[in-house]
């Protein structure tokens, strides 16, 4: 029952604190009194008696303390009564502990947004069963080119799937999903729209461990050509649908054909990201002869292990079959390798390493922050310093004095901390918002999880900035202190030692930070600059795709197309329209293989020549204003039967053909049919997408009459391409009003697609570095301003003596400059080490940029002179009367 | 008499717990009771008299009560628990045991 007494007495103790208080005073008079009545009765008058008994007595205020202390919660009050010294001490300097708040409130709630996005998009588990269990399979190239950047994990033909599933048992099963588009129109005269659409096989949601939200999932059964059912994803279901179930068993319409929806998936199913609306069986969109092709990479291949087979035997089963594959079709590009990738990295692949360089360069800014705050923290202590060594020689505990300044630093970081998810709370949705390859963005938020770990980093936060300061500042004999203090002509040497060596870490951390965001810096600028082949001002397109279903002869959708340019390019204000199958900077898209017939046939283990696939139309280089380099452009004639022509870009002349004349020559094309196609011009090169390496294109005739791949319509105008955006869709409407147009652009608006995700993480490394360098350079006029108000005296007696001022500025400049040098030259070694790990993400800039290496440094120069500069200044304008005298 | 010698570590527990064994007594009466019963050997300090009360009292040995002193007035008297008898008995078992080992080796000499 003791422990019931123990709590009753904790309780006890914890409400009745004030009585318990009187009581103990009362206890203690009782002592007093019954000693002096011993000692009158020992024969001593009432005076005598009562000396005598507080002598033996002792100190009651110390006795008091003492028993005070064995009381329970006796920790609490001591930490109350800490706090309230700190927020007292605290409030006594505001602008420095504002000041101090906010560099942690920007630190903590930077960091703490970072970590959020971080967690969801890095670490948290897919919502999928046994997700870790989940992972996806590609193809890999052996050749050179293939081991860059996006191709290292090559997009898988169905015919490899299909063998890989049936002939390996490694997995417990495979599921596959391609990208798809539809046009889906309404049935009682809904606008029409374009949709982005996902063809996965009837595997897929069982394998993934999803159950739909109405009605069911696709069954094998339904998994073939031309099936026509369709699962509809919530966000399509809530926007065109109203969320009303009795959707399941209608009939929608997709490229003009009826689709029955059979079910819908849940709000929170997402994958593979959240513009799909609506998923069709993966063998349903066809083409009749695609699940047979081994070198039609498009699909995305997921596989669940078998609890009790690695990855790695698993793995190579699929290899083994590969392998096998790629000897069966050498002249094909099938790939010789397989290679697995985590669900969770698959879909964080693009911003991955953004994520962990802006999470770097978070932590370093919180690392600054805190260096500052700390070394604000030792500038006070040295305030303090006397009071601190008093107190020490008066007998308190050192630990009770350290605690007390840790405090300080606790309180501004707890207020900081606070301010700061308050903070990272509305930058965590501007970030989810903002930044446009996030994966999973909609389920980015600020939870428990987070919230611990903003906690954690405020204490390590509050430890890092004040237990070094405490430490210091009390680790002193008195008699140091008090002998140092009575003359601080000299400084106190070894606490200047301490803030200049704690600066110098601080700004070679911002070197680094500033290098980093340098060379980001210098590969936007070319990012932006460079020429992407063609013209991108007053450029509006569109994209639109013309249903098989109903252009099912080429003599329509020619008409089609060549009505449109003829009316788009009627309308005032345009001066050149023109139509391809995709437009410069919109991406990869589309390659094929192919072989020059003239050449000798390749031997096996030669690469296969690859070219991206594009379609033109007669007017199409000259409204883009591709220059044409040799031969000519297509003309009205090259159509239908005789569309058999093919312009090849710059860089495909210069690959396939070094030393020849490409003009005559011919293209095999093994999946146009194994056709061949003459080459009839050479025009200059495009980039597919701004910041990736050229690649060799060849362009075939738009009016072959083809209506399998979406379309994009290219209008450059006077003025404003968007003013001409509505009268264009007009024209299409009328000419077919189910019809539906998507990707409304200008070119400079594909071109910043393309860009703006390094621009946005560009802005923010940008953005920590420069916060980072204010912070350093607070830093360093703090230190500097201390350093000088230290040697006033020691200025005053060489000003006396005879210095002149230029001197005493020189000395004072040298002073703060010096750990500004140091810390240079550490964070300059220091980036160098550390540098090649943004590479990755550098575009036309070396990491060792010796122009952005001298740039930062010259920066940081100016910025420390600059810091040092006023305190340095009013240093030389010292009256040496006034400073002796102050002593 | 010699100079009255200060307690050795950790026994003011064992002898507060020890004297309140028979009755309840207040603060003063103890110190003055372990005085007398060592033969004026033994001086508690107040200093450390009060906090060990306090302690003893936070940790369930003893319980406190106001009451009126001999002298009339009130006063605070400590008195045993039960749990405090058990923690006696053990502390001074294991006393003995320190004090028969402690004398062994100092009349071995």
């Amino acid at each position: 029952m003791r422990w019931l007494a123990r709590l009753q007495m904790k309780i006890t103790m914890f409400f009745r604190r004030g009585k318990a208080s009187a009581r103990l005073n009362d206890e203690l008079a009782f002592h007093i009194d019954r000693q002096i009545a011993e000692n009158v009765a020992a024969g001593m008058n009432q005076e005598e008696a009562r000396y005598a008994a507080l002598r033996t007595f002792g100190n009651p205020a110390l006795l008091r303390e003492q028993t005070r202390s064995t009381w329970s919660w006796s920790w609490l009050e001591s930490l109350l009564r800490d706090f309230k010294y700190g927020a007292r001490t605290l409030r006594r300097t505001p602008s420095f502990s504002l000041m101090a708040v906010i560099v942690m409130a920007l630190c903590i709630g930077a960091a703490t947004s970072l970590f959020t996005i971080v967690r969801s998009v890095l670490l948290r588990p897919l919502p999928f069963r046994d997700p870790d269990h989940l992972v996806m399979v590609y193809e890999h190239f052996r050749a050179a080119w293939a081991n860059t950047g996006p191709f290292n994990y090559n997009v898988v033909s169905p015919a490899d799937y299909f063998d890989w599933r049936s002939q390996t048992h490694g997995f417990q099963d495979m599921a596959a999903w391609r990208w798809w588009q539809f046009n889906l129109s309404g049935e009682r005269g809904e606008l029409p729209e374009a949709v982005t659409a996902a063809a996965g096989t009837w595997n897929l949601f069982p394998l993934l461990g999803v159950q739909p939200a109405v009605g069911r999932t696709f069954l094998a059964s339904e998994d073939h050509l031309d099936s026509n059912v369709v699962m509809l994803t919530w966000s399509i279901f809530e926007r065109r649908f109203a969320g009303d179930p009795s959707i399941i068993g209608r009939q929608i319409h997709l490229d003009s054909k009826p689709y029955t929806v059979v079910g819908v998936l849940p709000k929170w199913f997402t994958y593979p990201d959240a513009t799909v609306q609506v998923w069709v069986p993966y063998t349903a969109p066809g083409p009749a002869e695609w699940i047979h092709h081994h070198d039609w990479h498009q699909s995305h291949v997921i596989a669940r292990l078998r609890p009790g087979v690695s990855l790695a035997s698993a793995i190579s089963q699929v290899e083994a079959v590969q392998y096998r594959l790629h000897m069966q079709y050498p002249t094909a590009p099938v790939a010789e390798d397989v290679v697995p990738r985590s669900m969770i990295d698959d879909l964080a692949q693009d911003v991955k390493k953004p994520l962990l360089i802006l999470m770097a360069a978070v932590g370093c800014m919180l690392l600054i922050g805190c260096l500052n705050v700390a070394n604000l923290l030792v500038a006070r202590g040295a305030a303090r310093q006397k009071e601190v060594a008093i107190r020490g020689a008066l007998g308190a505990q050192r630990f009770v004095l350290i605690r007390e300044q840790l405090t300080e630093s606790l309180l501004i970081c707890f207020a900081g901390g606070a301010a700061g998810v308050l903070l990272s709370f509305a930058a965590t949705r501007w970030l989810a918002s903002a930044w446009k390859d996030l994966p999973t963005a909609e389920s980015i938020h600020i939870d428990g999880t987070v919230l611990g770990f903003a906690c954690l980093l405020v204490f390590a936060a509050a430890l890092l900035a004040g237990l070094l300061p405490a430490i210091w500042s009390t680790g002193k004999s008195v008699f140091a202190v008090l002998q140092a203090s009575s003359r601080t002509a000299g400084g106190n040497l070894s606490r200047t030692a301490l803030r200049k060596s704690l600066l110098s870490i601080e700004i070679a951390i911002t070197v680094v930070l500033l290098i980093a965001a340098g060379l980001l810096l210098k590969s936007f600028v070319r990012l932006r600059s460079a020429d992407l082949g063609c013209t991108t001002d007053n450029m509006l397109t569109m994209r639109y795709s013309l249903p098989a279903q109903k252009y099912d002869k080429p003599d329509k959708v020619n008409s089609f197309n060549e009505t449109l340019l003829t009316r788009v390019r009627a309308l005032p204000g345009v001066r050149a329209a023109a139509i391809g199958m995709v437009l410069p900077g919109a991406g990869w898209e589309d390659d094929d293989i192919f072989t020059v017939t003239e050449h000798p046939p390749l031997k096996p283990g030669d690469e296969l020549p690859d070219a991206l696939n594009r379609e033109a139309d007669p007017g199409y280089f000259s409204a883009l204003q591709i220059p044409l380099i040799e031969g000519r452009f297509f003309t009205h004639d090259d159509r239908l039967d005789r569309a058999d022509k093919v312009i090849i870009s710059r860089q495909l002349a210069r690959q396939y053909f070094p030393g020849e004349d490409p003009i005559g020559k011919h293209l095999h094309v093994a999946a146009k049919d194994k056709r061949s196609f003459e080459v009839v011009g050479v025009v200059g090169d495009t980039l597919y997408r701004v910041g990736e390496p050229l690649k060799a294109t060849m362009y075939f005739p738009v009016l072959a009459g083809d209506a399998d791949m979406g379309l994009s319509l290219a209008v450059r105008t006077d003025s404003d391409p968007l003013a001409v955006s509505v009268p264009v869709q007009k024209e299409i409407a009328e000419l077919d009003p189910e019809l539906p147009v998507s990707d409304v652009l200008t070119m400079q608006q594909i071109v910043n697609k393309s860009i703006g995700n390094s621009s946005f993480s560009t802005t923010l490394v940008i953005a920590f570095a420069l916060l980072s360098l204010l912070l350093a350079s607070v830093g360093l006029y703090g230190v500097l301003s201390y350093l000088t108000t230290q040697r006033r005296v020691e200025m005053g007696v060489r000003m006396a003596l005879g210095a002149q001022r230029g001197q005493v500025l020189q000395l004072a400049l040298f002073d703060g400059l010096r750990p500004a040098l140091i810390g240079l030259v550490l964070g300059l070694g220091l980036s160098a080490a550390v540098i090649r790990e943004i590479q990755s993400m550098l575009y036309g800039t070396r990491p060792l940029d010796p122009s952005v290496f001298a740039a930062v440094a010259c920066t940081l120069l100016l910025v420390a002179a600059a810091a040092c500069a006023f305190p340095a200044w009013r240093a030389s304008r010292l009256d040496p009367m006034q400073a002796l005298r102050t002593e | 008499m010699g100079k009255p010698i200060d307690l050795v570590q950790g026994t003011l527990d064992l002898l507060i717990l020890r004297t309140l064994l028979p009755e309840a007594m207040h603060g003063w009466a103890i110190a003055k009771r372990i005085q007398q019963m060592s033969g004026d050997v033994l001086q508690v300090q107040q200093g450390s008299l009060y906090p060990a009360l306090h302690r003893l009292e936070q940790q369930g040995w003893i319980k406190a009560k106001w009451a009126e002193s001999e002298t009339g007035r009130q006063a605070k008297f400590y008195a045993l628990t039960a749990a405090g008898r058990k923690q006696l008995e053990t502390e001074t078992a294991n006393w003995q045991r320190l004090s028969a080992a402690i004398n062994l080796i100092v009349t071995e000499a």
